[in-house]
């Protein structure tokens, strides 16, 4: 295909060429982009959260005024709970995974150390590994002379130098002490040392505050829970059981004390989603925009081709009439889009990797992976050449005779 | 003239009725995203109090002790107990007010509903004044309230409409968390958005339905939520009041800047003081930021509706190109037609004012149908479950706005094909043909 031609016929079109690339280039540059936000958000919301999702319920419950007993009284509802059909594990917890609200607090990893190295969760809970399905991967669980109460610990000093094991997600462990094993190794928190019992493949902190990289900083320890520092009751059921084993749930806990508010029931895979409901509605708007913005440039190229096959029908007539083939006709648009849709690509590309630089900048966002590259560009030459098939079919079947006619 | 402008632009564009539509679709598109996405950014970027927020101050002091002391560090974002209730009693602003957000069981006398929890605010007298909020019924608590921890509750209009059906309740009583409270005042409808006096319960989270003393919360301790730092000894549930934790928001009302500036000076005093006292053991590091500056500080605004409306930027930049590109192709075309029009005696001016009322005519349907999906965009944007979804309205400025980019983005749109169309020389089109 001679290439010169259409290069001194688009010379004497230059701004409307001109406009063309810079449509190309401008879709290109921000659906690449906008295809790469999509995936992150979609990773995202594949996040790691090392519990038994699709087996996990929530009820929240609180008690209105004092509770004599608190203890008792969440021992009394434990036990309700557990004697519901289906139920396989129960425990009354600080926090529940994806609920954003979180009890925190800064480690070290030497008393004498001057600044924390880092900020982790904590969970607390009596039975809380087995009830979440969280995966012990070294080590051990807590054994159940190793609880102490909430309120006790929290009263007394003495007794909280007490609580000296605890058991960390993998993650945490790696963090802390990259290439070893973090079992037996021990962290400082404000002073007091406690000890690496146990290691769990994962368990996600409740709320991601301090960003996703710290996801899965999180720690539990061997504390028990009583109705009036906790108020999240976590069921473990099958996942076919999860809606009838909630209402009987709330029914026992209502049962037990009538005198309480039922806050929250929840299936944690409802919980789940909600967490991530920002980014699904993210990523569903880029996916409207960037089809709305391929078919906008699909159209105006459609529009465009028209024009220019309009245009020129009168030469086209002469050089139907001077012996060209009606593929040659075809081939000619073709190419021509074609060439202005690789000036745009590349042009695209640039700027493509100029927004993802901005965005880094200030979205925190990784680099723009390099296969994006290819595959916009194939896309975009793709929908260049459907969008002007149909002007340059149309080209293809003016007879020669025009070139005969006056206009 | 401009109607047989007009006629002959209406008779140009119905002679192509698809690419016409085509073209009014874009810009339509392109303006909707991006008055969706502005209107979006504005309303959560907007002040809570206008005209009062430049007189509002968050005081912050840094009573930490040395362990992970960095110089020129932030101070914490919310202040002791002690601290707060020092620089309450000091009085040295014009208004000051400590609070925290909580939740209590409210238990209403028809045994109809069900004891629910309310979102509460534990505060002191100064809130309602410095804050401009508007009482239907009643009156708020006076210091003296606070001084003798009553029992008396402000209620939201909301609450009282939906436990004494709208009526005045001053003087009913109100059980919460198994203690009656006398009703005092029912506040009419008030919302500020930032949430700006408490962003620990979401930087868009409605105002509250119950508003205490906070003394009194502080006697039966009811319970807080919120966010608590500590350091030292750390947290004990049972005496907030002495642990070494900021837990609590610090609002001063300060008329003018040279109050402020004084202010400052009073809160290192202060800082200084209780170093010497030996209770701070950090150098001085005191802040004062008005409303806006705690906004801006906090980054309020969601990354997401930022970058939202950078792609909305984008999204109308490529629909204006391509109409662009379209009406130029278009002009070009009739260029024949627009020399016929020059050897007829037409003047170039003449022959631009006719093409510029032609995409005149597209940008300013493209402007209109905008508009209207706009009103589409910011209907969805409040079925998103987001806590901010509610407030996505059009206002008027944003309408004066969307009027401005619609016209701007048609004459970008129009001048350019217009210029160039009419840059043809008679005597060359006739020729041609």
């Amino acid at each position: 295909m001679d290439i010169l031609p259409i290069l001194s016929t688009l010379r004497r079109h230059k701004i409307t060429a001109l406009l063309v690339v810079l449509e190309i280039a401008l879709t290109c540059a921000i659906v690449c982009n906008a295809v790469f936000l999509i995936s992150q958000r979609l990773d995202r919301m594949k996040m790691f959260s090392g519990v038994a999702e699709h087996e996990l319920v929530q009820i929240q419950a609180y008690g209105i005024g004092k509770t004599a007993d608190a203890k008792a009284h969440a021992q009394e509802d434990l036990l309700r709970l557990r004697q519901i059909p289906g139920v396989k594990e129960v425990a009354l917890v600080n926090q529940v995974p994806f609920t954003n609200s979180s009890w925190n607090t800064s480690i070290k990893l030497d008393p004498e150390q001057k600044q924390a190295t880092l900020n982790a969760t904590q969970y607390f809970g009596e039975n809380l590994i087995d009830t979440f399905g969280a995966q012990l991967v070294a080590g051990r669980d807590f054994e159940p002379g190793e609880y102490l109460d909430m309120r006790e610990v929290a009263r007394d000093e003495k007794l909280a130098k007490k609580i000296n094991t605890l058991i960390i997600t993998r993650d945490l462990g790696q963090k802390l002490w990259p290439g070893q094993s973090a079992l037996g190794k021990t962290i400082y928190l404000g002073g007091d040392p406690a000890r690496v019992v146990g290691v769990v493949a994962g368990l996600i902190r409740p709320s991601l505050f301090n960003g996703d990289a710290s996801a899965q900083w999180s720690m539990v320890f061997p504390l028990r829970m009583d109705s009036d520092n906790a108020s999240r009751y976590v069921l473990r059921t099958a996942p076919k059981d999860r809606d009838r084993v909630l209402a009987a749930a709330v029914a026992a806990l209502r049962k037990a004390d009538p005198h309480r508010i039922i806050l929250e029931k929840k299936t944690l895979d409802d919980i789940r989603a909600e967490f991530f409901q920002d980014d699904r509605a993210m990523a569903g708007l880029l996916l409207g925009v960037c089809i709305a913005l391929l078919v906008v440039t699909g159209l105006g190229i459609v529009g465009l081709g028209s024009f220019w096959v309009a245009q020129r029908r009168r030469t086209i007539g002469v050089r139907r009439a001077l012996g060209a083939t009606r593929g040659s006709i075809l081939r000619y648009f073709q190419t021509e889009n074609f060439l202005l849709a690789t000036i745009g690509i590349a042009l695209g590309m640039a700027l493509a990797y100029g927004i993802n630089l901005f965005l880094m900048l200030h979205y925190e966002l990784p680099r723009l992976p390099a296969y994006y590259f290819p595959v916009g560009a194939i896309a975009l030459w793709l929908i260049g050449q459907v969008a002007v098939l149909g002007p340059a079919m149309r080209a293809a079947a003016v007879p020669p005779v025009v070139a005969t006619r006056s206009v | 003239m401009f109607t047989y402008y007009l006629d002959l632009a209406l008779r140009s564009l119905s002679r192509n009725k698809a690419l016409t539509a085509l073209m009014v679709l874009a810009i339509a598109l392109g303006i909707g995203a991006c008055m969706t996405t502005l209107t979006v950014l504005h309303v959560l970027s907007g002040d809570p109090l206008p005209g009062k927020s430049a007189q509002l101050y968050y005081p912050q002091l840094d009573p930490r002790d040395m362990d992970g002391y960095q110089p020129g560090g932030d101070p914490p974002s919310q202040v002791t107990w002690i601290d707060g209730m020092n620089l309450l009693h000091a009085k040295r602003a014009d208004r000051q007010a400590l609070m925290t957000g909580g939740a209590v069981p409210v238990q209403p006398a028809q045994s109809a509903i069900e004891p629910f929890f309310e979102n509460a605010r534990y505060t002191t007298a100064d809130f309602f004044p410095m804050f401009d909020v508007p009482m239907l019924y009643g009156r708020a608590w006076s210091a003296a309230d606070d001084e003798g921890s009553a029992r008396v509750a402000v209620i939201s209009r909301k609450l009282n409409d939906k436990l004494f059906q709208g009526r005045d309740s001053t003087g009913q009583t109100l059980r919460m968390n198994d203690v009656a409270f006398r009703v005092i005042g029912v506040l009419d409808q008030w919302r500020m958005s930032p949430h700006f006096y408490d962003l620990n319960s979401g930087n868009y989270a409605e105002d509250e339905g119950v508003y205490v003393p906070l003394t009194t919360a502080k006697d039966m301790k009811l319970a807080r939520n919120g966010s608590t730092d500590c350091w030292g000894k750390g947290s004990d549930p049972d005496h907030m009041d002495t642990a070494p934790c900021v837990w609590l928001q610090f609002w001063v009302q300060l008329d003018t800047p040279a109050k402020a500036a004084a202010y400052k000076q009073f809160l290192v005093h202060y800082s200084q003081e209780q170093k010497a006292l030996g209770r701070f053991q950090r150098p001085p590091n005191v802040r004062l930021p008005d409303v806006m500056g705690w906004l801006d500080y906090n980054k309020v605004v969601p990354g997401d509706v930022r970058l939202q409306a950078w792609l909305a930027l984008g999204f109308l930049l490529v629909c204006l190109v391509n109409t662009v590109g379209l009406m130029l192709a278009k002009f070009l075309r009739r260029s024949s037609e627009l020399g016929v029009r020059r050897a007829l005696g037409a003047s170039r001016r003449e022959v631009f004012m006719q093409l510029l009322v032609e995409s005149g005519v597209i940008g300013l349907t493209g402007g209109i149908a905008g508009l209207l999906l706009a009103l589409l965009g910011l209907w969805l944007v409040r079925k998103q479950p987001s806590d901010y979804a509610a407030l996505a309205h059009l206002d008027l400025p944003m309408l004066l706005t969307t009027f401005l980019l619609a016209v701007g983005a048609t004459l970008l749109a129009g001048l350019l094909p217009a210029w160039r169309a009419c840059q043809v020389t008679p005597a060359l089109q006739l020729k041609s043909n």
